[in-house]
């Protein structure tokens, strides 16, 4: 324990505890938060981190434990409790409505009823202090994500807190954002302010926070001073055991081999005024390739992603062509018969209906691909075909689960995706598509699915992978390219591939000249 | 101060899911039990005229039959709609257009007779009901209206259509001016079971045929699985390649057939003839044996024969006690009350919050929106 200056700490929690039903989230929690210091709260999903920081914040209430503030044990009963006090936070989800303005949003979030105008010169004078330029004028709908964040930030300052906490906020920012944002975090820190850093991304947390706090399975398993560990140090801790790095094998004459899935000169009008449009994207994925789409959430990867899938079809047939044949026009199941495979983003609801059983689940993508394996003539289901499949899946893939065949809602986040990822793997697709393929997946389950996929093209497939998980490109991929604002950059072999090129594409530096992907190497 | 508030529960007990029904039909009983000490009526006096006399003897049970068929009829197809999330609230209507389109045949070409002319009339019927089930179908998927309310108004369309026609063009002119059609002919009849016994027809029978056809179809069949996938979570079902709008379609037109198969059935067999008014509220009825039967078409069947004892036991305390039938309707009515009210406890619990301790709406469930919520 370190930096005490007059005594105590600013905030102390002994004995937090948090339980849900048979679950204990959070169990006996201990942290300590200096005055001045960036503390990390680091953990895998499912770690606890949510509920801790919902128990500082008022949103939830604790089972047992107590919080000093000051020295003063407290009760936060709620949100408006904690920023009396002067706790603030951005949350990592914004609620911010689109169709009005900055200063809008955050004269809704004031209680004062003061008025717009000085709530605007209050924010803007604010937001040039702490170097982070904001027009409280603009529309929020208009605004990046990035700069979405700094409203939320700016909002948060304006109630003076003293202690910030800041829920994984750089994972919708470019490389660029994110340095710009340690800036600011340095500076209140330098100010006296305490933040309290929620992330899993371990060099970031080492290079701007003083104190760790390590979280599994809802119980403190450590706390160090993140500048003397190493990366797999923290990750150890985290995770509990070394996590098993992904093996890529280099193929050898990608150039001449057949393109599989061809996207040429895409483009699709926005179906609502806050969607993005796509704008004439061209891309090849040849067989034996994993190609990595970088880009910040809602740059139009949701766009594309229905586009190529056949969920949303084209005007020109053309645009999306699965192994040489057209297919903009065909439907989602038309594109699978010629033999290609989609996982989207959203498993809940979208690549898996909550309430149905795995194996029904099995069926909601392979309901026509498996010729008469699955669906007898008449339209019969063979229930005991889709049981072994879905069972064959499940081993292959390690998905664990309570019950023989569970609803997928009852499923973790980790294994329901495990199985979303097998149900189309167990095909052996020739073209394949994954969108953001381990959001929010522990890195055993992720190692797993991201190992399946180069495996499946090393076998012969294509593979196209949309992610916002920088790391992941470039452990998968064999280029990248960039989605930025409905374009797509040409793609970058993963040999010349940098972080800091990719960053600048991500951010817009480079935009429309994707023109070069129809070149033939 | 206190505020009620309702807490979703993290999983719903099978057990009481299965109760539902049950305790729900117990709740209108003791409810049934204050209404009639209300009316001055010894309720064990009430309920022995109402639930048990009506079914104590054989022909009873065929009036409970001729009086459930419809019921279920409808009430199987309506399922397949709830499932699939469409609402189709009209299919009163659609069972009086099957029973008009399938009467044309007895009534337009009475001297036409032979084994064919059932068959037909059947089919005509369950064109009928299915045609004008498609209507709010088209308008849903064209112009995005709200199936609930144009299915619910093309009711009263159907209903004063039928009574024009028994008024004006389809009127007896032998009927000393009674606005009714002709009686059927002989072969436009639907035969009774056992005309021995008492006076239950086929319908009956075609009423358990499509419970059973339609659960096949729900659990066995790729047809079933979409239509609960798409209502259950429609994103899914586009990503499986399902079309909302082709479900929407295929769930309107297979209830208005069924409807109109209830419709023709009911006036071919029951009454016999077309007049103002066919169906007691059938369709609507219908909805109450669909939920009570918890969408699964053998739940119906069984929902069905309860339900149907609500009119024959309105029909007997009126004649015994001279109480007014609409006490029939009180009862569906306190049934599908308590019905959706256990549906509603098994899935959420009820939570009293008090509002003098937490300041605004402040308690923040919706965890990233609290600061919105505070704002008013």
């Amino acid at each position: 324990m370190s930096a005490n200056q007059d005594g105590t700490n600013l905030l102390e929690v002994r004995g937090l505890t948090k339980i849900f039903g048979t679950l204990t989230a959070c169990d006996h929690i201990d942290l300590d938060i200096a005055r001045g210091e960036i503390h990390a709260l680091l953990g895998e999903n499912g770690a606890g981190k949510s509920t801790l920081v919902k128990m500082l914040f008022g949103s939830l209430e604790p089972n047992a434990g107590e919080i000093f503030w000051n020295g003063q044990a407290v009760r936060i009963s709620s949100p408006g409790v904690a920023k009396k006090l002067g706790i603030g936070m951005v949350f990592q989800h914004f609620s911010l409505f689109e169709a009005l303005t900055a200063a809008e949003n955050i004269a809704l979030s004031l209680d004062d009823g003061s008025p717009i105008s000085s709530i605007a010169a209050k924010a803007r004078a604010l937001s040039f202090s702490y170097g982070l330029p904001l027009d409280p004028e603009s529309l929020v709908g208009d605004l990046s994500v990035g700069e979405r964040q700094r409203i939320e930030i700016i909002r948060c300052l304006l109630q003076t807190p003293q202690l910030i906490i800041l829920d994984e906020p750089t994972s919708v920012l470019t490389p660029q954002e994110a340095d710009k944002l340690f800036e600011t975090l340095e500076r209140l820190r330098s100010e006296g302010k305490s933040i309290l850093y929620i992330s899993h991304r371990l060099e970031e947390v080492k290079r701007i926070c003083d104190r760790a706090t390590v979280l599994r399975h809802g119980k403190v398993v450590g706390h160090c001073n993140p500048r003397e560990e190493t990366a797999s140090s923290l990750a150890r801790m985290m995770v509990g055991n070394e996590v098993q790095a992904v093996v890529r094998a280099p193929v050898e004459g990608i150039d001449k081999a057949q393109p599989l899935l061809e996207i040429r000169n895409l483009s699709r009008q926005p179906a609502t005024p806050f969607s993005i449009p796509l704008k004439g994207i061209n891309l090849n994925v040849r067989a034996g390739e994993v190609i990595g789409i970088a880009g910040v959430a809602g740059n139009g990867q949701g766009e594309f992603f229905e586009s190529v899938s056949g969920e949303v079809l084209q005007q020109d047939a053309a645009s999306v062509r699965i192994r040489g044949k057209d297919s903009g026009s065909l439907t989602i199941t038309g594109r699978r018969l010629l033999g290609a495979a989609f996982v989207p983003e959203e498993r809940l609801g979208h690549g898996a209906a909550p309430r149905m059983k795995l194996s029904e689940n099995l069926l909601l993508s392979r309901h026509a691909t498996d010729g008469k394996a699955f669906v007898g003539s008449g339209g019969m289901v063979k229930s005991a075909a889709i049981q072994a499949a879905s069972q064959r899946i499940i081993e292959a893939m390690d998905v664990r689960k309570s019950a023989p065949d569970p609803e997928a809602a009852a499923l973790s986040g980790g294994n329901l995706q495990k199985f979303i990822v097998g149900r189309e793997l167990d095909r052996r697709p020739s073209v394949m598509v994954v969108n953001q393929p381990t959001w929010g997946v522990d890195a055993g389950a992720a190692a797993h699915i991201r190992q399946a996929l180069i495996e499946l093209s090393r076998s012969g497939s294509a593979v196209l992978v949309i992610s916002q998980d920088l790391d992941e490109l470039f452990e998968i991929s064999d280029a990248i390219a960039v989605m930025h604002n409905g374009e797509l950059s040409k793609p970058i072999p993963i040999a010349e591939a940098t972080f800091e090129k990719v960053g600048l594409l991500m951010g817009g530096a480079e935009p429309g000249h994707a023109e070069h992907t129809l070149e033939t190497a | 101060m206190m505020r009620l508030e309702l807490v979703k529960r993290p999983q719903r007990s099978m057990l009481f899911s299965a109760l539902s029904p049950f305790i729900a039909f117990a709740l209108t009983i003791i409810a049934g039990a204050v209404m009639f000490a209300l009316l001055g009526v010894n309720p064990l006096t009430a309920f022995n005229i109402y639930f048990i006399e009506p079914i104590s003897q054989i022909w009873q049970l065929h009036e409970l039959a001729i009086k459930a068929a419809p019921l279920i009829l409808i009430a199987v197809g309506l399922s397949v709609c709830y499932k699939a999330n469409i609402w189709n609230i009209g299919a009163e209507g659609q069972f009086i257009l099957g029973g008009i389109v399938g009467s044309m045949l007895p009534v337009l070409f009475p001297q036409f007779e032979g084994p064919l002319v059932l068959p037909l009339m059947l089919l005509l019927g369950m064109v009928g009901g299915a045609a004008y089930a498609a209507i709010p179908a088209l308008l849903k998927t064209r112009f995005g209206t709200n199936e609930i309310l144009t299915s619910l108004m093309l009711v009263y369309v159907a209903q004063l259509f039928l009574d024009w026609l028994v008024r004006g063009p389809w009127r007896d002119p032998q009927g000393h001016g009674f606005p009714q059609t002709i009686q059927f002919n002989d072969s436009a009849v639907l035969p009774e079971l056992m005309p021995d016994a008492g006076r239950a027809n086929w319908g009956f029978v075609f009423a358990l045929v499509a419970a059973v056809l339609v659960w096949i179809l729900m659990s066995r069949m790729l047809k079933g699985f979409e239509v609960r996938v798409l209502g259950s979570s429609p994103r899914a079902g586009r990503f499986a390649g399902f079309g909302l709008n082709r479900m929407v379609f295929f769930a309107f037109l297979l209830s208005g057939a069924l409807a109109g198969l209830a419709g023709i059935s009911e006036v071919s067999g029951a009454i016999g003839q077309l007049q103002p008014v066919i169906s007691p509220g059938y369709g609507f009825t219908a909805i109450i044996v669909a939920f009570l039967g918890r969408l699964n078409p053998l739940g119906i069947v069984a929902a069905g024969l309860v339900l149907a004892l609500t009119y024959l036991g309105g029909e007997a305390v009126q004649s015994a006690l001279g109480i007014s039938d609409k006490v029939a309707r009180v009862f569906q009515g306190m049934l599908l009350f308590f019905v959706l009210g256990c549906d509603t406890l098994i899935h959420y619990r009820i939570r009293l919050v008090g509002l003098a301790l937490t300041k605004p709406e402040g308690v923040a469930k919706l965890e990233a929106a609290p600061k919105l919520k505070e704002a008013r």
